[in-house]
């Protein structure tokens, strides 16, 4: 495409619920493209198995679906853009999207930017990331085989994490800040199954201590008796929930105190002609089934606007 | 694609050639290291005669992986006339990797 071109639909973001809306969006007829800030796949890129998109059974590797769905969006005239889109300006007709490198116009906007890792904020987690910190377990795990390392979170993620490591470290300690998971019943049985694996209850990391460049030992805390330990850590996993991805949008839409997108069932946003799905937007559950579900639905209501403001 | 370098020839591959290198410490099996490698062939054509790109396998090339301390792939290192000067860890966007060079 030209940038003098408009698109009909913008999608922000090439994850589960941007390449879901761009196959919706193609098939209706309406040219479409996805702005990718690195490639297309978001968090489900590197997910190691997944296990509950329907129909899917334990071998998916979750790079492999995500691959699937782009080349799927990409079959019926979707466009990916490797571009970041740093700013919108909404108060223009048509909609205009300031990448990292071009301008670009659109009629409506899907806001599927999804979430990042969210960060402990403890000192030295910058310098020690890559170096004995990881957000990503089934990346980093292998450099840690027969090693001792510890989890931290609650959720499906940190669940997960520990479970893949427990089958290549030595011992994992996964430690969380309350005295229940909020991960799905399942997980949790399997944690207790695992011999070389230690749930650490109401505790919290307090403290990185490196040696030699290098993650070397945790502080601990227990919430509850106030009570510390220093263990040995040569890496820690944080799965420590997730962020939006809405800065880029400088306030210009309602977002919840979590800084999520707030969109009904419908994702419409505060302003017509733009909609949210996926993990950016407000919502209960964030999984690839609902964002893609999200991402039909949303494409559907763009496809919709359009029509009804007449640009057919 | 980028060229895969292993133990055999990093030094006249890397750390023998005049200028920048940008190497991309990567494995197979991971996720964000196939997605940041096109961005990386992008800027190796962009930036063909001024910075050379290259990739080491780190299952293939453990040893070269624990000289510079890599830990997490991807993790990007950019070397000038035979030195580390930068590293990033992990996929990032077009523009980054752009400013890691300049």
């Amino acid at each position: 495409m030209t940038q003098d071109e408009v698109l009909d639909i913008a999608i922000i973001g090439a994850g589960p619920a941007g390449m879901t809306a761009a196959l919706y969006g193609a098939r209706a007829n309406r040219s479409v493209a996805m702005f990718e800030r690195i490639a297309p796949g978001g968090q489900l890129a590197q997910t190691e198995h997944l296990e509950n998109f329907p129909g899917y059974t334990s071998s998916t590797s979750g790079f492999d679906l995500a691959m699937a769905m782009h080349e799927q969006a990409s079959s019926f005239g979707a466009k990916t853009i490797g571009e970041e889109v740093l700013s919108i300006d909404f108060d223009q007709k048509p909609f205009e999207l300031t990448t990292a490198f071009g301008r670009y116009r659109a009629n409506s906007i899907i806001i599927a930017s999804g979430a990042r890792p969210a960060k402990l904020g403890l000192e030295m987690e910058e310098e020690l990331t890559g170096h004995g910190v990881s957000f990503c377990a089934t990346c980093d795990g292998n450099f840690f085989r027969n090693k001792d390392v510890v989890v931290v979170g609650g959720g499906n993620t940190a669940a997960a994490d520990t479970i893949y490591l427990s089958r290549i470290c030595r011992s994992v300690r996964l430690v969380h800040r309350r005295d229940k998971l909020r991960a799905t019943a399942i997980y949790t049985q399997r944690l207790l199954d695992l011999k070389n694996v230690e749930i650490g209850w109401n505790t919290t990391v307090e403290r990185l201590i490196a040696d030699d460049g290098r993650l070397a030992e945790l502080e601990l805390r227990n919430v509850v008796s106030g009570e510390t330990e220093f263990v040995k850590a040569d890496a820690l996993f944080e799965a420590v929930g997730t962020i939006p991805n809405t800065e880029f949008l400088n306030g210009a839409l309602e977002l919840s105190p979590s800084g999520h997108i707030v969109a009904g069932e419908l994702g419409q946003t505060s302003i017509p002609g733009v909609f949210a799905a996926g993990d950016v937007r407000q919502k209960s559950l964030a999984q690839v089934v609902t964002a893609t579900s999200d991402g039909a639905v949303c494409a559907e209501e763009a496809v919709a606007y359009l029509d009804g403001v007449g640009l057919v | 694609m980028s060229e895969i370098v292993s133990s055999n020839d990093f030094q006249a591959k890397v750390l023998d050639v005049p200028g920048k290198v940008l190497v991309d410490f990567f494995a197979t099996w991971c996720g964000p290291c196939r997605m940041v490698a096109p961005v990386l062939d992008e800027i190796a054509a962009e930036k063909a005669g001024e910075v050379t790109v290259v990739k080491v396998d780190i299952d293939q090339s453990p040893d070269i992986a624990t000289r510079y301390g890599v830990a997490s792939v991807p993790t990007l290192i950019v070397f000038e006339n035979g030195q580390p000067i930068r590293q990033t860890v992990g996929a990032q966007p077009k523009q980054n990797l752009l400013a890691l060079l300049a």
